[in-house]
């Protein structure tokens, strides 16, 4: 009763074409938005924009680089991280050696870079696909790693390659408060996110869900692969290169090539596989899960072990996070393969009918 | 010269662990079509599985029987709880499923035996052959050596088992076509728990040797990652493959760990220590480019 597209009529092409055609998503939309930029910084304490708000957001922005590429085209990738890394130190060199440069102009400076590096090992995805491609994104991962590590121009000589990011700082103004960070970091996000939304509803994502479908059948329809393939890389790994110089601006301060693990890629492909994979929305839900789950176990199994009386050691509560993230990534394949994100769409249908169900 | 071969030497007999584990992936593809992903994660809970029964006083004969075990109704359950219930999904979400299993082995595993590093004594011990340091002036380790011989008595029992025996043929016949093996009466989950039960057998193999030279410890399960780009050089469905692709990766990133610093430095400052880390994925991605469907592997073909 609440959520029907019926009555809304469209009378020009501006009106068939925007983003959220139905009034009660735009509405929708508006208000997460408003709470976010309004409610959220008004009730928020440090620990949350440090600890929960800002690292979401950040991670969301990865999950949707590696969304638009793994979800959107097909094209599976573990070296999300070492994109990520790329955009990190990509930034920190801008604003290095570039006298004068806005630090919003290196991030997309920084975004361009990993863009530039996820063409080049998006190369091979041409001539191999699937768990070929999975692999060869390996290399990516480890041989970014070790160059970061071992170059030290790039990291302006320091040992082990740890950089540490001076303050942003925007048209004279000093962003240095984690408030200030988190709405610095919800702007450059929904932006961006709605960039992507528009994108894969374009000529460009419709090329790519045909090239993920069925490449053979993309090519014999006319849709050219390598650019394709290749855009999506370059799309994906521009999302993830902003994302990691976040990373390191807005969230750590300082970071060092070795927190760029393959681990790190393992989650954020966790967090599209749990959020849905192939919706922008779901890499918003995946992330949020990700990152809350070992919160919520670092507080629940402590008072379990307690209640039940067991010694419980630090080991053991980060080798039961991991037993669960197993065990949630193969439950969430085998009985929502679409993942969190299609639990909203069955609730919108749902809601469609509610509260007269005949 | 000689220093040249003695690092050749050291790196195809490291390959050929690697070798053990590209085995388990190849065997578990051509069965059933899944990319285990988990392999090297079984690796390391096979391991883990023999020292824990030999710390609980079992002598070494009994932990293998009992790890070997271990390994069998982890293969039945994995196949019971998830690839079962995965059929018709594509291999893009088997493999992902498979990364799944692999973090939950590897949370679990330490839950189940403890997580402390621990060494494993299997009566072989990593000392040169003095009898090859006399002769070449090479220093062969005596327990890479018969780590080889363990590997390819283990290629042989396989090839024997697929040859001859009934289930081998069974298994082979799954392999080729899962319809056509199914028309002709071969009941496929047996088959699927049967191959990862073989599977766990080369992992508990690979544990075994990894963990007597290494320690057993969850780097295992990085090592083991090793093991992709041997599969992609040898191509996934085949058993030569696997073993030829771990001699060539073993011995390229130990050559490459010698001979490529000192050529870098000449270009660039800096210490280039660590190209073993991922000389192998570099190599791998380039033979690709060259031969997509790896040394052995079957060429595929695409139709709409």
């Amino acid at each position: 009763m609440f959520y029907r597209e019926t009555g809304q009529f469209k009378t020009s092409y501006g009106a068939d074409q925007q983003i959220f055609p139905i009034r009660q998503d735009r509405i929708g939309v508006g208000l997460v938005l408003a709470v976010a930029f309004l409610v959220v910084p008004a009730l928020a304490g440090e620990y949350w924009f440090n600890a929960i708000l800002t690292p979401f957001l950040i991670f969301a922005l990865a999950a949707l680089g590696l969304n638009i590429l793994t979800g959107y085209a097909g094209q599976l990738s573990l070296g999300s991280a070492a994109f990520m890394a790329v955009g990190a130190y990509a930034a920190y060199n801008f604003q290095l050696r570039v006298e004068g440069i806005p630090i919003l102009v290196s991030f997309i400076c920084a975004g361009l870079t990993a863009a530039g590096v996820g063409i080049l090992f998006g190369l091979p995805s041409l001539r191999i696909k699937g768990f070929y491609l999975a692999v060869a994104t390996l290399a990516a991962q480890f041989f970014i790693v070790w160059c970061l590590t071992k170059f030290p121009w790039l990291s302006n000589n320091s040992s082990s390659g740890v950089i540490s990011t001076p303050t942003v700082k925007i048209l004279g103004y000093v962003f240095d408060g984690a408030r200030d960070k988190y709405l610095l970091v919800l702007a450059i996000v929904s932006v961006m996110a709605l960039m992507a939304k528009n994108m894969v509803r374009s000529k460009t994502g419709r090329s790519w869900m045909a090239v993920r479908d069925m490449d053979v059948a993309a090519e014999v329809i006319g849709i050219p692969l390598l650019r394709t393939k290749l855009l999506a890389f370059a799309v994906s790994s521009f999302y993830c290169g902003v994302a990691g110089a976040l990373y390191a601006f807005c969230y750590l301060g300082s970071v060092e090539p070795d927190g760029f693990s393959l681990d790190l890629s393992f989650h954020i492909l966790f967090m599209i596989i749990i959020g849905g994979v192939g919706s922008i929305l779901g890499s918003f839900l995946g992330a949020a899960f990700i990152l809350l789950l070992p919160i919520l176990l670092d507080v629940l199994l402590p008072e379990l072990s307690s209640l039940l009386h067991l010694q419980l050691q630090g080991s053991t509560v980060s080798h039961i996070q991991t037993m669960v993230f197993g065990a949630l990534i193969m439950f969430f394949l085998v009985v929502e393969p679409h993942g969190l994100a299609r639990l909203w769409q069955i609730a919108k249908e749902k809601l469609r009918l509610w509260p007269f169900p005949h | 010269m000689q220093f040249f071969f003695e690092v050749l030497i050291g790196g195809l007999l490291s390959g050929i662990m690697y070798s053990l584990v590209a085995l388990g992936f190849v065997l578990i593809f051509k069965a059933s079509g899944v990319f285990n992903f988990a392999q090297g994660a079984m690796v390391y809970l096979a391991a883990l599985s023999v020292v824990g029964c030999m710390e609980k006083g079992a002598p070494i004969w009994l932990a293998v029987i009992l790890a070997f075990l271990v390994m069998v109704v982890f293969g039945v359950l994995t196949e019971r709880i998830v690839l079962r219930r995965m059929v018709n999904q594509s291999p893009i979400s088997l493999f992902m499923a498979t990364i799944g299993l692999a973090f939950f082995v590897q949370g679990a595993a330490p839950l189940l035996w403890g997580n402390q590093p621990r060494g494993l004594d299997i009566g072989l011990v990593d000392e040169p052959i003095p009898y090859i340091l006399d002769t070449f002036g090479i220093v062969v380790s005596r327990f890479d050596l018969a780590a080889a011989g363990i590997a390819a008595a283990l290629v042989l029992v396989l090839a024997l088992f697929f040859q001859y025996t009934r289930v081998g043929r069974a298994l082979r016949a799954v392999a080729d076509d899962h319809q056509a093996a199914m028309s002709i009466g071969i009941p496929l989950q047996h088959i699927w728990v049967m191959v990862w039960g073989v599977a766990g057998f080369v992992a508990l193999v690979a544990g075994m040797l990894w963990g007597a030279r290494n320690g057993v410890q969850f780097a295992l399960t990085f090592a083991a990652l090793k093991a992709l780009p041997v599969l992609i050089l040898g191509g996934f469905t085949s058993v030569p493959g696997a073993i030829v692709g771990g001699l060539i990766i073993g011995a390229s990133e130990k050559l490459a760990e010698i001979y490529l610093p000192p050529l870098m430095q000449g270009v660039l400052e800096g210490n280039f220590g660590g190209i073993e880390g991922w000389f192998p994925y570099v190599l791998a991605l380039v033979f690709l480019l060259v031969r997509p469907e790896g040394l052995f592997g079957e060429k595929h073909i695409d139709r709409v």
